[in-house]
């Protein structure tokens, strides 16, 4: 009864999810998994609607921007062949992941997999898609972890943390040549789980190797009541500079302490995560202001790059809102597979594992602000980088790579009584 | 380190451990008044919370303010918990109270994950906001305001436990049920009272944390694990003991944090626990 019921809502969930039916003639299909219900469900349609949105201007032929396969209806080297999506929905679970994987590749004949967002998750369903020999693509999983297992079959087209953490020391250098600024003093502020402890293993690391000076290292529980302690430490340490790795409510509970305990580096220079979450500015109102934070997508891009603010117009047509860091990946995460598989001249696997190796698309054919895409030898494309955002004004604005900054780094910061 | 430095650190302490208090304080009574552990007890906290932010979120009314509204609405959640449910368990065992209260810890974020979804949501510029000045010493205002709230609910319960025919009542329902009851003293209306009151501390306390602290379906998690602590330091069932042992375990936590090591801070305060477990059981006032 209960399988039956499964069953029935998985077929709903198809036929809703699935892309409007293909004219008969040739059709790809793939399978894509993504949370769309559960914890993280919001998070799961925005990243649905920029997968649509792909194989609706792959099929239609993108006329007049510079994507990959515009002009073109369809996939030219598969005779014009229309992708069509068919969608699993992982609800956060790797368990269901796993069997949606499964369920796509032996009961709908999907040629290729994309997904799946949450980390934990794309392990489980790409190892189904590695056992069966299907190439599977992700866009938007950044545990460096993914792509150190040697699969054959997977692709990932983001960064990960390990080279997020790299950019910041990149940033720092390039501080250094283009300003003069040069922190001597780091202190850095971590939290207790899996991400904030190998976090901070790889800023030690990485400082070291550059010669920067680490002058105190707090790791602090995640589910913190307070964090006086914490900044009674940092404050004692006197730090230039603050790296810190939090999620959304950690980050909110320390912001408000450093102002009311009186800590002020020069700048804070956080890992993404709570810092970018949109509740961490609404919460803080000016508090936020002149935090560093790496991110992988900006919507101040738009003004440096046509391509962005074209498909940027195209998709807050669409959906009345502006792409964001995950939907801009899932985007360009779909355009390459479908760009491999063209190349590919058919849905063979073993041509389409080939062509994905072979993958080498130019960064001004993207909307995101990379070099390009091109795999190494574990599926890792090598020419993804994050960019480094700073809220002024009450807005997050682009400040490097300074190519594409829309606005200079503001550093030091004002002190909290002088703001 | 300097004179300052320590002050800080001890005064910051004091401040947080005074809301352990007031949040411990409910926790205990409900013990001392019938033996039963309330897991959900983080639950009222969240509750309160969620209460002084949609007060003020949808009414413009400051936490502060709304604080009698939310104690009077945790007091009806916590005497409606007890009448619909736990009436029906108290004379059930230990472990039929302990999955009880658990099932509905579990209920409760639910309801709020619902209903509220699990983001986080925070009150910005309220009244209390922003630091205080003390020479070289700084404090945040917040801070400041819920340690004084903190002190006048403890004392208010104390008062009214202490001091008038309804709360020497309640301790005397406490001290033996069958007594009670045959005194005359109706035990049933006495325990819908020590739930209402109970709850209504943890709202009080959910009320001025939420000048300061996120607001979430499962915050409750962070505060309950230590108000076990401060209950069982303080002496199971007594307040004025979960009220020392509140301001002991801010102490711990803020300073020897501050002192060994922040990541070892909620260590600390278990290894305080730990030692009186094992050298008085009864907890510092506790009844042997």
């Amino acid at each position: 009864m209960k399988r039956g019921l499964g069953r029935l809502l998985s077929a709903i969930l198809v036929f809703i999810g699935g892309a409007p039916a293909a004219p008969a003639g040739e059709e790809v299909k793939i399978g894509a998994i993504y949370p769309l219900t559960g914890a993280a469900a919001s998070t799961g349609l925005e990243l649905k609607n920029a997968v649509e949105l792909a194989a609706e201007m792959i099929n239609h032929g993108a006329q007049g921007l510079n994507l990959p396969l515009a002009g073109n209806a369809g996939l030219p080297g598969l005779k014009g062949a229309k992708i069509r999506l068919v969608f699993g929905d992982h609800q956060s679970n790797p368990q269901i992941g796993a069997t949606e994987a499964e369920r796509l590749i032996t009961q709908e004949k999907v040629v290729a997999l994309i997904g799946c967002y949450a980390s934990n998750v794309t392990a489980t369903a790409s190892q189904v898609a590695e056992r069966y020999g299907v190439p599977f693509l992700n866009p938007d999983s950044s545990s460096a972890t993914l792509t150190q297992r040697n699969f054959k079959w997977f692709f990932r087209t983001t960064p990960h943390d390990e080279l997020f953490v790299r950019n910041f020391f990149v940033f720092l250098k390039a501080l250094e040549t283009k300003r003069g600024i040069r922190p001597k003093r780091i202190a850095l502020m971590n939290e207790n789980t899996l991400w904030g402890t190998e976090t901070t293993k790889l800023e030690e690391k990485l400082a070291k190797e550059q010669g920067y000076n680490i002058v105190e290292t707090v790791i602090y529980p995640a589910k913190s009541t307070q964090l006086t302690s914490e900044v009674q430490r940092l404050k004692a340490s006197s730090p230039d500079l603050l790296m810190q790795s939090s999620y959304l409510g950690d980050a909110i509970l320390s912001i408000k302490s450093y102002q009311e305990l009186g800590f002020t580096p020069q700048a804070i220079l956080a890992n993404d995560a709570g810092f970018n979450d949109s509740e961490f500015l609404r919460t803080l109102g000016k508090a936020g202001n002149y935090v560093l934070s790496r991110e992988v997508w900006a919507l101040d891009l738009t003004s440096r790059n046509p391509l962005i603010k074209q498909v940027n117009d195209i998709y807050f047509k669409r959906f009345k809102t502006n792409f964001n860091g995950n939907s801009a990946r899932a985007f360009t995460g779909l355009y390459t597979l479908a760009e491999a598989i063209n190349r590919a001249g058919s849905t063979q696997p073993e041509a389409m594992r080939k062509a994905l190796t072979e993958t080498n698309i130019g960064g001004d054919k993207l909307i995101m602000p990379w070099q390009g895409i091109k795999f190494d030898a574990t599926g890792q494309n090598t020419l993804g980088s994050g960019i480094i955002v700073q809220v002024q004004h009450g807005k997050y604005v682009t400040v490097w790579p300074f190519e594409l900054a829309s606005a200079d780094v503001i550093w030091p910061m004002p002190a909290w009584d002088k703001r | 380190m300097s004179v300052e430095i320590v002050l800080q650190t001890l005064l910051s302490g004091l401040l947080i451990g005074l809301v352990y208090a007031l949040v411990a304080v409910g926790l205990t009574m409900i013990f001392g008044v019938m033996d039963i552990v309330n897991f959900a007890h983080g639950e009222f906290l969240m509750f309160g919370m969620y209460a002084s932010f949609w007060l003020f979120s949808l009414y413009k009314l400051d936490p502060l303010f709304t604080l009698p509204l939310t104690a009077l609405l945790l007091f009806a959640l916590g005497a409606a918990v007890y009448q619909t449910v736990v009436r029906r368990i108290i004379h059930a065992s230990m472990l039929s109270q302990i999955f009880t209260t658990f099932g509905l810890m579990i209920l409760f974020r639910g309801i709020a994950q619902f209903l509220w979804k699990p983001d986080f949501r925070s009150i910005d510029n309220s009244l209390v906001s922003g630091a205080v000045r003390l020479g070289a010493l700084q404090f945040g205002l917040p801070q400041i305001v819920a340690g004084a709230g903190a002190i006048l609910a403890t004392a208010l319960i104390w008062w009214f436990l202490d001091r008038t025919r309804l709360g020497v009542a309640l301790e005397a329902t406490a001290a033996d049920r069958e007594a009670a009851q045959l005194m005359g003293i109706p035990v049933q209306r006495m325990f819908t009272i020590a739930w209402g009151i109970a709850a209504a501390c943890a709202g009080i306390a959910g009320g001025l944390l939420s000048t300061f602290y996120p607001v979430f379906p499962e915050v409750g998690a962070n505060f309950i694990l230590i108000a076990f602590v401060v209950v069982a330091l303080g002496g199971f069932g007594s307040v004025t003991g979960a009220f020392l042992a509140g301001i002991i375990v801010g102490l711990v936590e803020v300073v020897g944090g501050f002192l060994i090591g922040p990541q070892l801070k909620l260590a600390l305060v278990l290894l305080l626990y730990l030692l009186v477990v094992l050298l008085r059981p009864q907890g510092l006032l506790g009844r042997a």
